[in-house]
């Protein structure tokens, strides 16, 4: 009998004995630890934005509840208090609740929804995804899915900081550029801020030469120009479905460029609606996209070219 | 026309690595009075896309860009 299968055994006596189900402990955002009785505590934080006011009050709530002398902050934006006797559960959960601060969710459910600084207070932010974010994640957060966990991320720029192409679906933020020649000086700044070579200066005029098919929609161009040539024509997001990491890492599926804002939460709701429909027990919508053709989902979920 | 533009310092960044490099044209448009010329030089690569692009969102207005062998020469009106 090996270590684990000694483990396993061991947490089904204690589940017995506790007549506590862990399977049911884990979707509320109570882990199970490799020592006795103990427990990791994982709060909701959706696009990682925590309230000073509340984290003081959780600091408190953690010196008096976690042994240990530390909270972990996730790769994904949540605050973990560690090593919680299980005893303490429900003199935590009421405490945790009284200050308005929820457990985060796991097993086969939608996560907490990720996102960066967005268009607020960062310079290179095209679209607010916090606000994205904490909507999406009102709407969507703890739904079961049956198969397997869901990930919702966003991210304001194509820097992708927050991974949205390795989500389960990821949005970008994008602006389609305009140029007014009339405020064009011909400086060639735009076709060197351009990495994807869309944009080339002209020789002569050192105006710029456009390649939408290059184009990515970073507004890299826009936000250089000197005049205000190059402009904002169209704001939106680039889609993104079936990412993964894990043992086996899948970059997302570019469904489109340019998707619209408004667009955003039908999309989520179509996308994990038809993961439970075609999805098999513990895979991600990544493999369900593999095994039945980004065509199917495409076409489920009424894809459109939105640009 | 280009021989009217009265530049009131000058300022060669080649080889001043980011963001070095925009923190030096902002300590010397400090100096500088509303609407007086700032030249710079930026080498290719980062500094040329990055510089730029930060002194627009001070608020600063790049009036000229001019290529010159792998180098730019920036003039900012303050």
């Amino acid at each position: 009998m090996s270590s684990f299968d000694k483990l396993d055994i061991k947490n089904k006596k204690e589940q017995k004995k506790l007549n506590v189900d862990f399977a049911e402990l884990k979707s509320g955002g109570f882990i199970k630890q490799n020592k006795k009785d103990l427990f990791t505590v994982r709060l909701r934080v959706p696009g990682g934005r925590m309230p000073i006011e509340r984290l003081n009050k959780i600091i408190k709530i953690a010196q008096k509840y976690g042994k240990a002398n530390f909270v972990h902050f996730t790769t994904r934006q949540s605050l973990e208090i560690i090593s919680i006797n299980i005893n303490d559960f429900n003199k935590l959960k009421s405490e945790l609740k009284k200050i308005g601060q929820q457990t985060a969710s796991c097993g086969p459910r939608v996560r907490v929804a990720t996102g960066c600084g967005g268009c607020e207070y960062n310079a290179r932010g095209i679209i607010d995804a916090q606000k994205l974010a904490l909507q999406s994640d009102r709407k969507f957060f703890g739904i079961p899915t049956i198969h397997g966990k869901f990930k919702i991320s966003f991210a304001g720029c194509h820097s992708d900081c927050t991974r949205a192409k390795g989500a389960d679906i990821g949005f970008i933020g994008e602006i389609e550029p305009g140029w007014s020649e009339r405020k064009c000086i011909g400086c060639g700044l735009c076709a060197k801020a351009c990495l994807e070579g869309a944009i080339i200066s002209d020789k002569k005029t050192g105006k710029p030469v456009y390649d939408a098919s290059k184009c990515i929609f970073c507004g890299d161009c826009i936000k250089i120009c000197p005049t205000s040539a190059m402009h904002e024509k169209k704001v939106g997001c680039g889609l993104y479905v079936g990412g993964k990491w894990g043992r086996h890492p899948r970059i997302a599926d570019l469904i489109t460029h340019l998707f619209p804002a408004k667009d955003i939460i039908p999309v989520i709701k179509k996308t994990i609606d038809w993961y439970i429909k075609n999805g098999k027990k513990r895979e991600r919508i990544g493999n369900t996209i593999d095994r039945l053709g980004i065509k199917k989902y495409k076409n489920e979920i009424n894809y459109k070219r939105s640009y | 026309m280009e021989k009217q533009i009265k530049i009131a310092k000058k300022l060669d960044l080649t080889g001043v690595i980011c963001p070095t490099n925009f923190v030096k044209t902002k300590l010397a448009l400090e100096d500088l009075k509303k609407g007086q010329i700032l030249e710079i030089i930026l080498d290719d690569g980062e500094p040329i896309r990055n510089v730029p692009r930060s002194i627009k969102e001070d608020g600063h207005k790049i009036i000229k860009v001019e290529n010159i062998k792998n180098k730019f020469k920036i003039l900012i009106k303050k």
